[in-house]
């Protein structure tokens, strides 16, 4: 097989790409081709990756211009041909080379109140929660979650409102909005509201398209845009 | 804008578009009918004058867009203009008060004729 030419980004917002050749072998994944890169030809190249298993969240970079998980990512399916372009994911600070500054990113799964808030102690006994009950089917769809970004970077609503959640964020919210064990409703219905919340998604499902563990959410977002209207129509977001 | 504003909003958004779903269902097969007829403006004029069914359906469909459009517009033009939310959710208003302004002129020449 003919090897690869790969252009890798260098640099922060001020950079370019450099260009480098890397032997194509069987099953070789793009996280594989960053990993030569480093080991072999730039052992200054900066980027991110543990668990190399799809399981982290840590690897996604932009690859020929579409954000993935790089570690379960074929070459053999997205190479155009001999050439890869790997970038830093979009509508993230750039670190250095492939790394972004995802604090933004998480800071915004707090303010969307991500956290569990439950009223258990330990000397409770455990909750019950039905597998089948409607409300723990919708949790379970968007409860595998790693975190990895891609949605984010995917997401032009990002891109044209920066205070807006993101799709990874809003999803984190409605699992727990669907958790019944869950006791900060009130609180968390008016933290995904409103211009940076739930109302800006456009519904365009880029998130949708581009998740790698297939969750949806956008159908996350639209629960959130139903449950945030039922409950100011009743009163119960507060500020009437 | 505060959280329950947003939410009622989308609300508003939703319903209208609800309506507008069959209002523009109903007007469209309207046209086809009018204009597969061969119908001239006259002709129409004569069956809506004085018709208060159309002038009736007409109304509500200029009021599902005087409450629709301007929410999307002041989006596109926050999004995409960069305009300040204020500014553009009022300009978005003043644009649905000439929607309802040239529709119900429309519907009050479409019952007087």
């Amino acid at each position: 097989m003919p090897p690869l030419r790969v252009s890798i980004w260098r640099g922060r917002l001020e950079g370019g790409f450099v260009d480098y050749e890397v032997p194509r072998q069987p099953s070789q994944t793009v996280l594989d081709v960053v990993t030569h890169v480093q080991r072999h030809l730039e052992p200054a190249l900066a980027y991110r990756y543990a668990c190399r298993v799809g399981m982290c969240g840590s690897c996604a970079m932009s690859v020929n211009g579409v954000a993935r998980w790089t570690c379960r990512t074929h070459v053999a399916k997205v190479a155009d041909g001999d050439r890869l372009e790997i970038a830093p994911l979009a509508n993230l600070p750039v670190v250095k080379d492939l790394v972004t500054d995802m604090r933004e990113f998480f800071d915004k799964w707090a303010r969307a109140k991500g956290q569990f808030k439950g009223d258990r102690t330990r000397s409770d006994d455990f909750a019950r929660v039905d597998p089948a009950s409607p409300q723990r089917r919708l949790a379970d769809a968007g409860v595998e979650c790693i975190g990895c970004g891609v949605c984010y970077a995917s997401c032009d609503v990002v891109q044209w409102r920066p205070d807006f959640l993101g799709p990874a964020a809003l999803n984190r919210a409605w699992t727990l909005v669907n958790d019944e064990r869950d006791r900060a409703q009130p609180a968390r219905l008016r933290a995904v509201a409103g211009d940076a919340g739930c109302h800006a998604c456009h519904t365009q499902g880029s998130c949708v398209e581009r998740c790698p563990k297939h969750i949806a959410p956008t159908a996350a977002i639209a629960g959130l845009k139903r449950v945030t209207a039922r409950a100011a129509v009743r009163g119960e977001l507060g500020d009437a | 804008m505060q959280a329950a504003a947003q939410a009622r909003r989308w609300y508003r958004q939703r319903i209208s578009a609800m309506v507008l779903a069959i209002c523009v269902l109903v007007h469209l097969a309207t046209i086809v009918y009018a204009v597969r007829s061969g119908l001239s403006g006259e002709a129409l004029l004569a069956r809506t004058r004085g018709n208060l069914a159309f002038a009736a359906f007409y109304a509500v469909f200029v009021l599902a867009c005087a409450v629709h459009v301007p929410i999307g517009l002041a989006r596109i033009a926050e999004e995409w203009l960069g305009v300040e939310s204020r500014t553009a959710d009022i300009a978005a208003n003043l644009f649905a008060l000439l929607l309802v302004v040239l529709g119900f002129t429309a519907v009050y020449a479409m019952l007087r004729g």
